[in-house]
Formats: structure tokens, sequence, C-alpha cells
């Protein structure tokens, strides 16, 4: 699922549950998301398997 | 009497210059004349207080002290349970609960002799960072009543600089004791992820909360953070402070100092600079992917509150305040992919952290990027950037939630917020290695009394 796609079902979802102003944050939400999604974190895979820190 | 250190009352105490009836009488007429105007509490329990101190004079009188915290009188956020009292959590939600015990580190802190003054006020459910969403109303700033002490503590900060009660029992999730310390010019401590219980405090994320004290000092936080590990100490000894000559510092740039308000940078590189004077030796050290830190906070947060609300919000979603009700509500349209992305990038963040203090013995970074806001605001422009004030608030102190690593704000001056007036507090961050809490707090010591 894309975030574009994510973010039309919730909205509409949101919609449907009657809150509207949850429309905006959802938007909000969407761009971290994607940020997160773009992160390129697996060239950092040396350095956490390096020390074994990967797990919380 | 009310604005003695807790270091400062104990050697009183235990010196039977003062007792503990008179202080906590001190305290309780405070909060008669200036919680009117804060609002930084919710419940004031003034005869079960009047009481504890009663006895806490007996016992001192007959020999049998107990240590520094003996008849201090301290305020706890109404978040950690206080048996027979209620936690309400700043919610309506929750008006009707009574703690039918008390929160691990309640018990310590009275074991250690602690006078429990009353509960504090808070951003409902600690998910905010100004206090204002509060069903018992908005927190004021003792600095300037037009404006927030910060939050989600903001009801102990604003209590400990008034003078209602000398220290107080916060909690920090996204930096909830260190914003409003900052905010409020005090002390507040973050320490290392799962040093403290957690039992018996209402959560907002069961990966990122962490409990700790907010103090007018770095010795008030040290003795109360020893007393709620379980290990008071029973002499009256400031915390030492090892010299700082050859300490190597780390101070954090790019993300960390890109959105600052002016006399909050001007503050923060007097404060490094007085300590390169004191001998400090000063680096600076980048985190990579840091921009990427809101996006991470949020996923874990978002979904770590919609889980532990979920049943609430079902069935009294109308109880919650409306800004609150809503953001819990987003963790429920959380992806677990995305969620899973953000637990992979808060390990790599972690082992970021670990390598740069691998290389310093401290960190250093402005608490909080702005001065105290007005109560309502909830944009922060600093020239032809703007963001959220929720996200710049947090912007410099959840990093820390994240990693784990213990950090601490100390005050480092004022400056005059944008628009002018008197100036308020701006606080200095420093953060420490994971297990090295009281390595941080003996670093803190020292630095306190160059900054």
């Amino acid at each position: 699922m894309t975030v574009q796609e994510w973010l039309r079902a919730a909205q509409a979802d949101a919609e449907r549950r009657g809150l509207v102003d949850l429309k905006p944050l959802l938007e909000t939400l969407a761009q971290a998301t994607a940020a997160l999604r773009e992160a390129a974190f697996e060239d950092d895979s040396g350095l956490t398997a390096q020390r074994s820190r990967l797990h919380d | 009497m009310t604005d003695l250190t807790i270091h400062e009352a104990a050697r009183k105490l235990a010196a039977r210059n003062i007792r503990s009836t008179d202080l906590t009488r001190a305290c309780l007429d405070r909060i008669a004349a200036r919680d009117t105007t804060l609002n930084a509490f919710i419940a004031v329990l003034g005869d079960r207080a009047t009481a504890d101190a009663e006895q806490a004079d007996r016992e001192i009188d007959s020999g049998r002290y107990r240590g520094p915290l003996h008849g201090i009188p301290i305020s706890l956020k109404d978040l950690i349970d206080l048996e027979g009292v209620p936690t309400t959590a700043a919610s309506r939600v929750r008006a009707h609960h009574v703690a039918c015990g008390d929160a691990p580190v309640a018990a310590a802190l009275k074991a250690a002799g602690a006078v429990i003054l009353g509960k504090t006020n808070l951003h409902e459910f600690a998910f905010g960072t100004t206090s204002e969403d509060s069903a018992y109303g908005p927190v004021r700033n003792p600095h300037d009543p037009s404006r927030s002490p910060g939050g989600s503590s903001g009801g102990s900060a604003a209590a400990v600089v008034a003078g209602m009660g000398l220290g107080s029992i916060g909690t920090d999730t996204g930096g909830s004791i260190r914003i409003p310390a900052a905010a409020c010019g005090i002390v507040g401590l973050k320490p290392g992820a799962g040093e403290l219980s957690c039992a018996g405090v209402v959560p907002l994320s069961w990966t990122l909360d962490n409990v700790g004290p907010l103090a007018r000092s770095v010795t008030d936080a040290w003795i109360l953070y020893e007393a709620m590990r379980g290990t008071p100490g029973r002499d009256i000894q400031p915390l030492d402070a090892p010299p700082l000559h050859g300490v190597r510092l780390g101070v954090l740039g790019g993300y960390f100092v890109d959105f600052l308000e002016e006399g909050v940078r001007e503050r923060f590189g007097e404060a490094v600079e007085a300590l390169r004077a004191a001998g400090a030796s000063i680096t600076h050290v980048q985190i990579p992917h840091a921009p990427l830190i809101p996006a991470i906070y949020l996923h874990l947060v978002l979904a770590d509150a919609a889980a532990y609300h979920a049943e609430m919000l079902d069935a009294a979603f109308d109880q919650y305040t409306r800004a609150v009700a809503l953001r819990i509500s987003m963790g429920r349209y959380i992806l677990a992919e995305d969620y899973a992305r953000a637990r992979r990038g808060r390990a790599i963040l972690r082992a970021h952290v670990d390598d740069c203090l691998e290389r310093c013995s401290a960190l250093l970074l402005p608490t909080l990027p702005i001065t105290a806001p007005k109560i309502g605001a909830t944009v922060v422009e600093l020239g032809p950037k703007k963001d959220t004030l929720r996200n710049v608030m947090l912007r410099l102190t959840q990093p820390f939630n994240l990693t784990g690593h213990p950090a601490i704000s100390l005050p480092c001056g004022g400056a005059v917020p944008p628009g002018g007036g008197a100036p308020l507090p701006v606080g200095l961050q420093i953060v420490g290695r994971r297990a090295g809490t009281i390595d941080l707090l003996r670093l803190a010591r020292t630095i306190e009394e160059i900054v």
C-alpha cells in the first residue's frame, strides 16, 4: 500500500466516523510516513551490525 | 523557607533548626496564595501532608533520621499513583479513579521520608508539551502567567519555581520533564531508559516513558533520583563535582541547532564557551538521520498511545479534550510495516548516539529551541522557518527518549522572547552515556557552577 493509498483510506474512515478535523492530522502523519519509507537506513547496516544494537 | 533547596532544607531539618511541619505549612500557604493564578495542582493533600510532616518531626526528634528527603515537602505529577488519591491524568476520563496502592517510585519517596503535598496538573494524559489541554484548566508559567510552563509536567515545574514544594516528580516520554524545566528555569532529569519503575504510572508510551525529578539544583535532582531508585543516602552531602579539565564534550550540530530562537542560540553559545574556558575540550559532532527523528518518534508514540487508549477512546471519546483525542486517534491508522520501520530507525539512531559518546563524555545542546510560548500559540515562526509549536518543543528532547540515553536540563540564563518583554529562562541539555546517569549528574553538578 502506498502512502497516498493509505492516506485516502484513513481520511475516508475518519470522515465516516465524523472526525473531519482528524483529516489534516492524517496528512501530517502521511508526510512523516513518507519520510520514514524514503530513509536509507540500510546504509547503516555496517555500523549497527558491528555494535549488535539493532534490537530494542 | 519555601525557596530553600532540598539539600539546604535537609541540613536544617537534621540539625533541628527548622521543623518539617513549619516547612510543609509554608509550602501549603504558598499554594493557597499562588495556585489560583498558576493552577499547578489538581489535588492538594493538606491534612495528609501535615500529618506526615508531624511524624517526620517526631522521628527526627527521636534520632530516627532517614536521610536528606526526610520531612521534605514535594509533589507528584497526577499521573503517578498515590494510595487512596485519584490519579486523574488531567482527564475527565479518569475523574473517578482512585489509586489502590502507591506506584513504586511514590512508595520509595515515602520510605525516604518525603512529605507529599499534592498531585500536579499536566497536559492531559501527558500527551502534549504546553500543559494547556487539561480537564482542570491550563497551567501558567510563574515567570509570566500569560505563558505556558511547558509540558507535559508543567504543574510540577511551576510548583517548584513558585515555592509550592521543594521538588516534584514528573514523567518524560518526549521531553515532558526537560521541556518544562527549561521553560521555567529549573533542573529536570530524564534518567536512562528503564532505570526507574513506571509501574503505577499512567502510560503514554510503554517504550518511551520515564519517571524523573524536577528540582532547584543538580544535587536535589540526585537526591530525588536516588530515593526513587530505592537507594537513598543517609548523609547530607552535596553530589561531588569532578574537575572539567580535559573532559571532552560534544556539541551537536545540524538538525540540533537549525531551528533556534536567537536568544536561545546566544545563551547556548555562551555556555559552550564558558565550559571551554573552564577547561573542557569541545568537539562538534553530527548524528546521521537526525532529521528523521520526529517521524520515528511520531510512529512509535502514536501507536503505543493508541494501543493503551483504544477501549477508553471507543467508550468515552467526548470525555477527552478534543486535541488529545484526535492525536491519539491518529495512532489507530499506523500500519505495522511503518511501525517496524520506525523501530529500525530508532535502533540505528541509538547506535549513532552511542558512537558519539564513545568519543565524548557527554553531548551538549539546548533543551528547548524557544522560550516559553504564549498560552494559545500553535505555530512557531523563526524568520523564514515555520513549524507547529508541538514539533518545535519536542525537537531537541525526543531524540533521547528514542535512544534511551540519560539527559538533564539545567538553567543557563535568560533570553528576551520574540516580540520583547522580560527575559525568560533558557535550558542547557546534557546527554550522558547509557547506564551512566550518575556520571551525568556529577558532570551536570560541575557544569551548573559554570553556566
